[in-house]
């Protein structure tokens, strides 16, 4: 078998070769980033501008727990300079496959190009106790946490850190960038925060706990979840029970994410005659949500207009 | 054991280094591992070629082109325990392998990938069952050179990339073998083929129900101076199966299976399998 062994050598020789002729043929002037979710997406152009190449590896109509570990994801994360993802195990599902796969060495977690957003927030709903029985539920915390303006300040804040660090030349650009970014942002924050004011104390229901720090902020109650346990479709027999509770303690509206399915929150919608209301999540789940800023305008907005609709026939 | 191997993450350039036990990356369905199969058994070709899978103990070195499209191409060098052998027992190998898979998107709503790969292995003393010409059970005892070529692809559909609630899978794979060797004592020589399709819809966020049809070639088989002694019909078997699988979360499935199996010449079985799987421990990360 001495042949085969001295062929697969060979083979071997050839192919690195021509790998590394191949690869540096290939080299970008712009930073690559790969960002997990388009919330982070849309923060890396903010703050990397035209220094920087994004690609988002998911939309806002896709349930960013499941997705699938295809072919393209593993070939954009093989270029990528910089990753940056929310972690507390949102992605577990299927980034660790794909960074196995792309073999590249930068971005493998704990080195410095692996951006984890989840570290730099407070993080809510950390469980006490880890048991499958109560569904997908996150050991560090749950992980939506992009529904708070202030967790994007401190990511923000973090990730342009960390990108004058990695791209060292451009720092100055970025920190000019940071500044711009935050001093608007801050802005519009109060200026949400002014209009969010009649939201004060409203109850909710959900369709999947995706919503405590959206909660946190504009002081909303949830009084009920659609899910039996997080991650687990609602079933008929839930609804009911959740159709009960909602009667003697009534919410004013049902709130589910741009791709959660509307088959529950519009069943109970008719049954407990209260609005549901699609609230885009990230950026891209509604039409105007174009941009971070346009995606809290719409928030907002969405959310007013629920506690404005009485009744539901 | 399956599988324990350690991979390289810190390889430059976009190459992974793997060493250890673990499922050879040729074809489509080789490395995935049994929970994940959509079936409750391997296909066909895979049982006749593959040994049902081929897992070896050896090296694999793979590079990942730096391109938008996805571009894979990997070798791999081991002893060769490919159905039931155990290969070489002493230093080198007895098995060797090389692959290319490329794969990418069709817009947010489908992807793809297929590959070509070839496998080389030579089995000492495979045992195989056999019938002889008065039609009695025999053991047959294959030495020599296993070639063995495939084509595989897939192609996954979700309504905008969210496959919550629908999704759709297209997947087939060819397998062709040439084995040139002796059988028992004589000289062997045999070029057979064998393909299967199959299609996963979910319908429902937690029901799935697929169908696959297995078709093998007995092709051209040559047993030399056995051929007095056994027998040598030109049948084609094949098999249809169904499946329906219900999974109440990520972590256990249920899954009822129906088949009419024609693998042996005018023998046909209709089989029922039931199934239930569980998942124990941190949620795993599955492979495309």
């Amino acid at each position: 078998m001495k042949n085969i062994l001295i062929k697969s050598v060979i083979q071997v020789i050839v192919l690195a070769a021509f790998f590394i002729t191949a690869q540096s043929a290939y080299a970008s002037p712009l930073l690559n980033i790969f960002a997990c979710e388009p919330e982070w997406g849309a923060l890396a152009k903010e703050l990397g501008g035209d220094k920087v190449n994004v690609f988002i590896a998911t939309n806002a109509l896709q349930d960013v727990h499941h997705i699938e570990a295809k072919p393209s994801l593993v070939s954009q994360l093989r270029k990528a300079d910089v990753l940056v993802c929310t972690g507390s195990e949102l992605e577990i599902g299927w980034l660790p496959v794909l960074l196995r796969q792309s073999g590249n060495e930068r971005l493998q977690p704990g080195k410095p190009a692996n951006f984890e957003a989840a570290h730099f927030v407070r993080m809510l709903e950390v469980p006490t106790h880890l048991d499958r029985a109560e569904g997908d539920v996150h050991p560090g915390g749950n992980p939506h946490i992009q529904t708070d303006p202030r967790n994007i300040t401190k990511v923000g804040e973090a990730f342009a850190k960390r990108l004058m660090e990695i791209d060292t030349q451009n720092a100055a650009y970025y920190q000019g960038r940071e500044k711009d970014f935050l001093q608007r942002w801050q802005e519009a924050i109060k200026r949400w925060e002014m209009q969010a004011i009649p939201l004060k104390g409203v109850a909710i229901a959900v369709q999947h706990k995706g919503f405590p720090y959206l909660e946190d902020w504009l002081s909303l109650r949830e009084v009920a979840t659609l899910e039996p346990k997080p991650g687990v479709e609602p079933t008929t027999s839930h609804l009911s029970e959740v159709l009960e509770q909602l009667q003697r303690q009534p919410a004013k509206m049902i709130i589910r994410a741009a791709y959660n399915s509307d088959r529950s929150s519009v069943w109970l919608s008719e049954k407990a005659k209260i609005p549901a209301v699609v609230l885009p999540f990230t950026v891209g789940g509604s039409e105007r949500a174009k941009d971070l800023f346009s995606l809290f305008d719409d928030t907002i907005q969405r959310l007013l207009d629920g506690t404005k609709v009485t009744a539901v026939k | 054991m399956e599988e324990a191997f350690i991979q390289t993450t810190t390889l430059p350039h976009g190459l992974t280094l793997k060493a250890g036990r673990f499922f050879s990356s040729i074809g489509y369905l080789n490395d995935q591992h049994a929970h994940t199969w959509d079936f409750v058994d391997n296909p066909l070709a895979y049982q006749a070629f593959l040994g049902t899978q081929f897992g070896d103990d050896g090296v694999q070195l793979k590079w990942l082109a730096p391109i938008d499209t996805f571009v894979e191409v990997g070798t791999e060098y081991g002893r060769g325990r490919i159905a039931d052998t155990i290969g070489r027992d002493k230093n080198g190998g007895s098995a060797a392998s090389i692959f290319a898979h490329v794969g990418g998107d069709f817009g947010i709503s489908s992807n793809w990938r297929a590959g070509v790969s070839y496998l080389r292995v030579s089995p000492q003393d495979r045992v195989s069952h056999d019938l002889d010409t008065q039609g009695r059970y025999v053991t047959n005892n294959f030495s020599g050179t296993t070639k063995i070529w495939l084509a595989d692809f897939v192609w996954k559909y979700a309504p905008n990339g969210n496959a919550t609630n629908t999704s759709f899978k297209l997947q087939g794979e060819f397998l062709h073998r040439t084995e040139d060797g002796t059988l028992n004592t004589d000289t062997y020589n045999a070029s057979q083929s064998g393909w299967y399709l199959q299609g996963i819809y979910k319908f429902m966020p937690e029901w799935r129900t697929g169908l696959r049809y297995d078709h093998l070639n007995g092709g051209n088989v040559d047993y030399g101076a056995n051929t007095a002694g056994l027998s040598n019909v030109n049948y084609d078997p094949q098999r249809w199966t169904w499946m329906v699988d219900y999974n109440p979360s990520e972590f256990s499935r249920i899954r009822l299976q129906l088949s009419r199996d024609e693998s042996r010449q005018g023998l046909a079985d209709n089989q029922v399998y039931l199934q239930y799987q569980m998942s124990l421990g941190a949620h795993g990360a599955h492979k495309y």
